[in-house]
């Protein structure tokens, strides 16, 4: 148990320094959903279980959709074919 | 809401009569106060380039790092600063936590008396099983109120921000979203098809058995609120519509913050004046038990549904 424990600890650092060193917004929301969802387990295995059902709605939940949203609506987000064209564009 | 109405349409709102009311027969607000949309900022061609001018100007002498041995130099202090900045901070924050007391430790200051009696005499109190439930729901109810408050006034911040007039969307369909939802993915919508049901029947199953169970209000109704998006993102919104629309909402949510707000005054009332309160504890483990918790927690689980719902919806199409 003390093992997994710091297995989780060590994903949550991980995942709090990579959030603000990848540059695609996309990416970070992701990192930052998987952050909430290690997050509950921990308050799970702090016996807090309301916390963790709270965590999981909201933080890996509601919050990304939302940052979808708003990426979307602020065309942050770039299709596969729009990539794809740039790329082509490049060579 | 920055919305012009029309007088006539005016004139036959609940606010209009209310005022003339007030103010004896004439509103003072008619016909000068009617809000006027902003004009949209146009620039004209000679300052646009005159602008690009000067940052080309600016760009060529000032912060080109090979000649400008002063902007170099800044730089590279910038940087050193503000790593000394950063470890500075956290140093300082780390000294903090190694001063506070030990998780567990008899002597801390927070295990004092308060601590004991909602161990000791909680069950007795609230009814509630759960006792972090009934700690916030009874003993700190009022806190939770101005939570629930707060969850209020930022929709209502969200709808000034986002909500887009009717008019609007008759003219211009581009900002309007519902035309091109659902894109019927079956992947989709065969999922929420089976999950959807299960999240909403978990969600009141936790807000139901807040008193007894982890969990409550809060945790229910987010639960329940990602599961109406979970189907609006399926189905698209015609179909959310037939049965949570904007009437819906508004009643749903006015109608919970005040049942909220009367049974925790009547709560208090009675109890900091030693009378009889007419909502029983109920014998504790039993569904219907946990005093004023039970009811509160499904006013604070619809409450939270219909927030984190309408969040959702306005982010979406700027409209409920």
């Amino acid at each position: 148990m003390e093992i997994f424990n710091v297995i989780l600890l060590a994903f949550l650092v991980i995942c709090a320094v990579s959030v603000s060193f990848s540059k695609n917004l996309l990416n970070s929301v992701l990192i930052f959903m998987s952050y909430s969802l290690i997050m509950s387990i921990i308050w799970m295995l702090l016996e807090s279980p309301d916390l963790a059902i709270t965590e999981a709605a909201v933080g890996a939940g509601v919050t990304s959709i939302l940052f979808f949203v708003t990426l979307k609506k602020i065309h942050a987000l770039q299709s596969e074919q729009q990539e794809e064209e740039r790329f082509d564009e490049q060579n | 809401m920055s919305k012009i109405r029309k007088q006539s349409e005016y004139e036959k709102t609940f606010a209009y009569r209310f005022f003339r009311w007030l103010g004896g027969e004439k509103d003072i607000f008619v016909g000068n106060m009617e809000m006027q949309p902003q004009k949209e900022y146009v620039e004209e061609e000679a300052t646009i380039e005159e602008r690009m001018k000067d940052r080309q100007q600016a760009m060529a002498e000032v912060y080109d790092g090979s000649h400008n041995m002063e902007l170099r130099f800044f730089k590279i202090l910038y940087k050193i600063f503000s790593v000394v900045f950063c470890i500075a901070i956290m140093a300082v924050l780390i000294l903090t936590v190694s001063y506070l007391p030990e998780v567990g430790d008899p002597n801390r200051p927070t295990s004092n008396i308060v601590t004991e009696t909602y161990i000791s005499d909680g069950l007795g109190d609230t009814g509630a099983v759960n006792i972090v439930t009934g700690m916030i729901l009874s003993y700190r109810a009022f806190d939770t109120f101005g939570e629930t408050n707060v969850l209020f006034i930022a929709t209502c911040c969200v709808m000034i921000m986002l909500m887009v007039d009717e008019d609007k969307i008759k003219k211009n369909k581009d900002s309007n979203d519902r035309g091109f939802e659902p894109k019927n993915d079956v992947i989709l919508q065969v999922i929420a098809k089976f999950l959807v049901p299960i999240v909403f029947l978990f969600g009141i199953y936790i807000i139901l058995n807040g008193h007894l169970s982890p969990g409550g209000g809060f945790s229910g109704g987010a639960m329940i609120g990602a599961g109406m998006i979970l189907y609006v993102a399926a189905f698209g919104f015609d179909k959310t519509e037939k049965f949570f629309n904007e009437h819906v909402y508004k009643v749903i949510k006015v109608t919970a913050l005040l049942c909220y707000g009367c049974i925790v005054t009547y709560y208090f009332l009675t109890g900091a004046n030693g009378l009889e309160c007419l909502i029983l504890l109920g014998e504790p483990g039993k569904i219907l038990s946990g005093g004023i918790t039970l009811p509160i927690n499904i006013f604070v689980g619809s409450e939270v549904a219909c927030t984190m719902y309408a969040f959702y919806a306005l982010f979406r199409r700027g409209g409920l």
